[in-house]
């Protein structure tokens, strides 16, 4: 879990997520690099046809920004609610059995998957 | 894992400032878990305490735990720090099997806390300011076991397995500013922040903040740059790295220690420091290279579509400003003046950590110096000895059930330490243990004399010499007592009753 902290702090309503703005280019070589992270497989076919995509929809998203002013604050959910909150009372947990139920493989108790490589985050 | 050349760390620090930054997590004791309303407890059967939102099951949804967030407020306010009108939470993506979304609900750019610092002292006293940049809140990982390598980690594996209890589990990550100015002392200061965040957090009552549980975890940022000649401008910052693993404040200082050494003597050789990750290891007292920084941490974090802002009401961040308890270091000059320590005494206290379990020993019942002559004395020396943290070993109320029995003239400090001994080793109490190895003091005095007259019978010359008014001439009376007794015996009452016998 090493934090990727931002360069700034915002408190402000109209701070906006990191690399939203106004959209640069997109090219090629940042889809394949998208698909990596994604672990998708692409052919060099298929990353030119969604580059051309994603440069439509980015396109079409931008076009948001023409009508948005300085007071309109961004938003990351369509519904105007806050402070949606959960109080500290334990409820009912899942069996170690029907946790287990829907994985393609286990030990009787956790999780079997591949050795990945990496580390925590 | 070949041995990294190291250089002599005053050179080090003659040649390179070490600038430093750290980043504190902290797991929450809340009851439920941050996002589910599954047992905050992890350690027992696997995949036991998980619910279909800590398995990232589809239809789930994550609700925020309302506790959680005032923990989160209240720590951030015991920091320094100003607390956001709003905040968001934000999906860190990655592929890792230890959180089943494949992202982390985490914070970002709008962080809880933010823009706050915490005094910390070192060992000789000195106050040093240390700047918090953020606080966020966010949620803990599974727990992966590596199967088939020959060391249990990665390295070699051939699969693992994962246990998602603590999954889940509310974290609150303390990031500081970059550190500049600890010098000579940056092992200190690196063990004193992270002791200091610990007082913090246990004194909110908000964590266990046990770190060989790993309630409490520090990454170490590390970097050297050069010292330049006096006018010419200063050196670029120098690159950086991350140490983790680091799990005991003692693996703290002992890993920035080794980190400046490690990287002093690859620059000075020529080389270049990789920005990577580095894993401690305690046994060697060494760091190993774990990851380079790639691709991989491109973590495209996103506001999480599934949870609503956090906006914490004025009102509300008043009323837990005003529940704060009294601040670690304030409350350390408080209890040094109540004590009656020493400054040397209490740095002594300070130093080994110590201080929550003498607080809490004389909560229970015991002296003040009672408390702190067998935690910075006994105890420590076992916890040492083993190269564990003495709070591991004992816990206060039995330190103070001691005590108490020595006060009560049941033990000798000779006796009490094989007592302390046994509940060390688990028997029980130190009632259960005295009654279970039979160590009470023999404070019948009929058996002591029996023992006495036998002594003086079989040393008639030095019985002659007390009569004669040399007392000190009793002490060979008294050790053969005691040794008849197998120091059983309370050695004053013992030099009482040799003189009351020899002149009868």
């Amino acid at each position: 879990m090493s934090s990727e902290t931002p360069p700034t702090v915002s408190t402000s309503a109209n701070s906006r997520p990191a690399g939203s703005g106004t959209p640069g280019e997109i090219t090629t070589d940042q889809v394949a690099h998208l698909a990596g992270l994604a672990r998708i497989n692409l052919s060099p076919e298929e990353i030119t046809k969604l580059t051309g995509e994603l440069v439509a929809i980015v396109e079409n998203v931008a076009k948001v920004t023409e009508v948005a002013t300085p007071d309109v604050p961004a938003t990351s959910h369509p519904i105007p609610l806050s402070n949606v909150y959960r109080p500290d009372v334990v409820g009912e947990t899942l069996t170690q059995e029907q946790a287990l139920s829907g994985a393609p493989d286990h030990d009787g108790s956790r999780f079997r998957v591949s050795a990945i490589l990496g580390e925590e985050q | 894992m070949a041995k990294a050349e190291l250089m002599d760390y005053d050179r080090a620090l003659e040649l390179f400032e070490p600038v430093l930054g750290f980043e504190v997590h902290v797991e929450l004791n809340t009851k439920t878990k941050m996002f589910s309303d599954a047992p905050n407890f992890f350690g027992g059967e696997p995949n036991t305490n998980v619910t279909p939102v800590d398995l990232g099951l589809p239809g789930s949804l994550p609700v925020v735990n309302e506790q959680a967030v005032k923990y989160s407020i209240s720590l951030g306010l015991a920091l320094g720090c100003s607390i956001a009108p709003s905040s968001r939470f934000a999906r860190k993506n990655y592929f890792y099997p230890d959180l089943a979304k494949n992202y982390q609900i985490s914070q970002f750019d709008e962080p809880i806390a933010f823009g706050g610092s915490v005094e910390v002292e070192l060992p000789d006293g000195r106050l040093f300011t240390v700047p918090i940049e953020r606080a966020h809140m966010e949620e803990d990982a599974g727990k992966l076991t590596h199967v088939g390598g020959a060391t249990g980690r990665i390295q070699g594996a051939e699969y693992s397995l994962v246990d998602y209890n603590r999954a889940g589990v509310p974290l609150v990550e303390i990031v500081t500013d970059i550190i500049y100015g600890a010098e000579y002392d940056a092992p200190e200061l690196a063990k004193a922040y992270v002791s200091t965040i610990r007082d913090i957090v246990v004194s909110l009552g908000i964590s266990d903040a046990k770190m060989e549980r790993g309630n409490l975890r520090c990454d170490a940022n590390i970097s050297l740059r050069r010292r330049t000649a006096p006018g010419e401008p200063p050196a670029k910052l120098g690159t950086r790295t991350e140490t983790k693993n680091v799990n005991s404040l003692r693996s703290v200082e002992r890993a920035i220690r080794y980190e400046i050494q490690r990287q002093a003597a690859i620059l000075e050789g020529g080389g270049t420091i990789i920005q990577e990750t580095r894993h401690w290891h305690e046994d060697t007292g060494q760091t190993s290279a774990g990851r380079p920084k790639s691709d991989a941490d491109d973590y495209r974090y996103f506001p999480e579509p599934d949870l609503l802002p956090v906006e914490p009401s004025a009102e509300l961040i008043e009323e837990l400003r005003a529940a704060l308890p009294e601040a670690p270091a304030i409350r350390r000059r408080r209890l040094k003046a109540d004590w009656g320590f020493t400054d040397l005494e209490f740095q002594d206290v300070v130093n080994s950590g110590l201080l929550n379990e003498i607080i809490e020993t004389t909560a229970a019942g015991a002296s003040a110096q009672s408390a702190r002559k067998w935690w910075t004395g006994e105890i420590a020396r076992v916890a040492n000895a083993r190269g564990v943290d003495a709070s591991t070993l004992v816990s206060p109320l039995h330190v103070s059930e001691l005590v108490a029995l020595v006060d009560a003239g049941t033990l000798t400090d000779r006796l009490a330490r094989q007592v302390l001994e046994g509940v060390i080793e688990g028997e029980g109490t130190p009632d259960e243990v005295v009654a279970s190895r039979g160590l009470a003091v023999v404070s019948d005095d009929g058996a002591l004399i029996a023992a006495i007259d036998d002594a003086l019978a079989s040393q008639p010359d030095v019985l002659a010499k007390i009569r004669d008014g040399k007392v000190q001439a009793a002490g060979a009376v008294i050790g053969a007592v005691m040794k008849a007794m197998k120091g059983q015996a309370d050695a004053a009452r013992v030099r009482e009753l040799v003189l009351e016998r020899a002149n009868a």
